[in-house]
């Protein structure tokens, strides 16, 4: 994978300048983004949907932001990546080309653009006096949530050029998964089952740990974000494998 | 000679398809019983490349040739790497660059210039290297005042000329060529094929699938000709265009009937092959025109040039033949057709045991038939000049026709000489005498 950063790093910025070009707001919407998606999210459970909530997810809609930010990385990653060998077939059968980079790409262009909306994230977090030291920590679900999210769009992008169906279950799969994350609601309230689930999620460890060193101030999710980052070692080991397996049947089915 | 550039062996490529019925299903099964790999089942083949070897020697230029879905493309893109054989070796030294589909890495909302950065490092230039480049490709390219426009406002020549340009410039060491020469205008194809002859002079391999013969036998040191994956004919770019040609003309009797008569050539007999097919007669003009027929003439008895004779009639076929050089081993030959391609008639020199000597300089050769006893029909002819072993100087297939014209309606194509007699308990009236057809005065 290292040897085609230059490729991967030429990609991602094209795909980058590609997307907003032709809109007027332009590089702009990566900020307008998650801010609209905030917002609606914020209309839906303070206005329309008031449900109680423990104090100690106020101001909610920040609480929320901590979250939503980085699963929308984690959601497009997984939804774009479904389609990416397929929209670059004529790569992949016409030029010798590294499949996996097509998916790479898609997960770093989503990081950026998770890294571009931080500092939205951030003003919001001063302005409630909410910036602490442990903001610094930052990295460390970044990293696991990175990894995790490039073995499973390694996976999902190989297997959809088998099965075009993944493209429609996995919109509900991520859906469902969105709900089944505490994002909305406290890792804490969880009971019974749920709690199992949220237990063997992933990203739900990856999102305690934000919105601990975000929202709280305070980390104390280290297990979790531990059994999350080998979880995360072990899909991304997956993912290349199974990549790899139908690497050469890529060209043919695409 | 060094070590070849590619040397392929027994190579073949079977392209599976998986159970694409039912996919849903499979997934769903293929989900629960979490037997997702093998799951992927095959239930169909289709062998693509079934057993093809050949080497192509470093420096020399190596054309593919053979009908749709031969095998050519998928050849070039083992050859690219693109796809794995699923039998025998491939090795290809040096860097590849393959001309397969042009441009085909354009991001249509990016300009042209960012285009060529990202284009050139996938064809595995460094940015250095594209930086250095870039002015030499955008002039090739011809589209200095477009360079910095979004690539879909491109038009497809533009598109093909960047793609053109850019794959060009990435100095492969082995340059693959797949059908691409086809666009862009007569000067933009011209330059490309300058651009292939520079890189021919300056000792790189260059493999060619072409439909273009033309250029085939103008540019290629080697041929390799594919038919259903299989290698069908190897060597000579002219001997096997020609054996091609022939194949798709008169289809898989007439090579037989070719390669007979070819290998029949060698034991001292050749006759002027002629497809057998009635419908596979097509025609055209072939050779490599060593030894040149610059016109063709229907004579009659008094030497007048005419197309339409009676039967019985004289005709004489007159042949104006040059060699620039002199050449020792040549076969003149005709063939003689009927308009639905059935072979009516052929013979040569060689047949006849006329011993070549020399041809130099322009010469007239004349066959004459002194009666034609032919039935009423269009007739198609085949005149040619070629080696005692085929190979074709010059091939004119179909190009010069006559007709018969009889007030008899008799069938077939031969008319034998004959005479009805009756005797016993039978009476006819004779025929009616009627005016001689004089075509002659016509």
């Amino acid at each position: 994978m290292f040897r085609y950063r230059l490729l991967i790093q030429s990609l991602v910025s094209r795909e980058l300048k590609a997307r907003y070009r032709g809109s007027v707001l332009g590089f702009f919407w990566s900020f307008v983004n998650p801010l609209l998606l905030l917002l609606t999210y914020g209309l839906v459970f303070t206005v329309m949907l008031p449900v109680r909530r423990s104090p100690t997810m106020e101001p909610y809609f920040v609480f929320l932001f901590c979250g939503i930010l980085p699963w929308t990385f984690f959601q497009s990653s997984v939804a774009e990546s479904t389609g990416v060998l397929i929209a670059g077939g004529n790569l992949i059968k016409k030029v010798l080309f590294p499949a996996e980079v097509l998916t790479v790409v898609t997960v770093v262009a989503n990081l950026v653009h998770f890294l571009l909306g931080m500092p939205v994230l951030l003003f919001f977090l001063a302005w409630n006096h909410r910036i602490t030291p442990e903001a610094l920590l930052f990295p460390l679900p970044l990293l696991v949530q990175f990894v995790f999210t490039l073995g499973l769009a390694l996976f999902v992008s190989a297997l959809t050029v088998h099965f075009r169906d993944v493209q429609n279950i996995l919109t509900h799969i991520l859906h469902l998964w969105f709900f089944s994350t505490p994002i909305l609601f406290l890792y804490g309230d969880a009971l019974g089952g749920m709690r199992l689930l949220l237990r063997l999620n992933p990203m739900a460890h990856v999102i305690v740990s934000y919105q601990q060193i975000l929202f709280d101030g305070e980390f104390t999710h280290w297990k979790g974000l531990g059994a999350a980052g080998l979880a995360a070692i072990a899909m991304y080991a997956f993912g290349a494998f199974f990549f790899e397996r139908l690497r050469d049947t890529l060209a043919e089915e695409v | 000679m060094t070590a070849p550039a590619v040397v392929a062996r027994d190579l073949a490529k079977v392209y599976r398809r998986f159970l694409h019925q039912n996919q849903f299903r499979t997934l769903k099964s293929a989900l629960l019983t979490g037997s997702l790999l093998s799951d992927l089942t095959v239930d169909q083949t289709f062998t693509a490349l079934d057993g093809v070897s050949f080497e192509v020697p470093k420096g020399t230029t190596f054309g593919v040739i053979g009908e749709n879905g031969s095998g050519k493309s998928t050849l070039l893109k083992l050859l690219a790497g693109i796809t794995k054989p699923t039998r025998g070796s491939l090795v290809v030294d040096g860097r590849v660059s393959a001309l397969i589909e042009l441009g085909a890495g354009f991001h249509p909302e990016i300009s042209g210039r960012e285009n060529v950065a990202i284009n050139g490092i996938m064809l595995g230039l460094t940015r250095r290297q594209i930086e250095e480049r870039f002015d030499e490709i955008v002039a090739f390219a011809e589209l200095e005042r477009f360079i910095d426009a979004p690539v879909k406002t491109y038009s497809s020549g533009m598109y093909a000329r960047l793609g053109f340009a850019v794959a060009i410039h990435v100095d492969p060491e082995v340059l693959l060529i797949d059908e691409v020469l086809a666009v862009g205008d007569e000067a933009f194809t011209r330059k490309c094929l300058d651009k292939i002859g520079e890189f021919r002079r300056r000792g790189k391999t260059i493999l060619i699938v072409t439909h273009s013969l033309g250029l085939v036998e103008k540019m290629c040191d080697d041929v390799l000709w594919l038919r259903k994956g299989q290698v069908k004919g190897q060597g000579d770019p002219k001997r096997v265009v020609d054996e091609y040609l022939t194949f798709v003309a008169g289809g898989e009797e007439a090579l037989l009937a070719s390669k007979q008569n070819h290998e029949a050539a060698s034991n001292g007999a050749a006759v002027e092959e002629g497809p057998e097919s009635r419908h596979g007669y097509r025609e055209g003009r072939w050779g490599t025109r060593e030894v040149e027929i610059t016109g063709v003439r229907l004579l009659d008895a008094r030497g007048r040039e005419r197309h339409v004779y009676v039967p019985g009639e004289k005709l004489t076929l007159a042949l104006a033949v040059r060699a620039d050089e002199a050449v020792e081993d040549f076969v003149f030959g005709i063939g003689l057709f009927t308009a639905d391609g059935v072979n009516a008639y052929g013979t040569n020199t060689h047949l006849e045991d006329w011993k070549s000597r020399q041809i130099q300089g322009t010469a007239e050769v004349r066959l004459e038939f002194d009666d034609l006893r032919l039935v009423e029909g269009t007739y198609l002819l085949d005149v040619a000049v070629h080696r005692r072993d085929g190979t074709p100087y010059d091939y004119l297939r179909g190009q010069h026709s006559f007709r018969v014209k009889s007030h008899t309606k008799d069938v077939g194509i031969y008319r034998p000489s004959h005479r009805w007699s009756f005797s016993g308990g039978v009476r006819l009236d004779p025929p009616q005498p009627r005016p001689e057809l004089d075509l002659g005065e016509e």
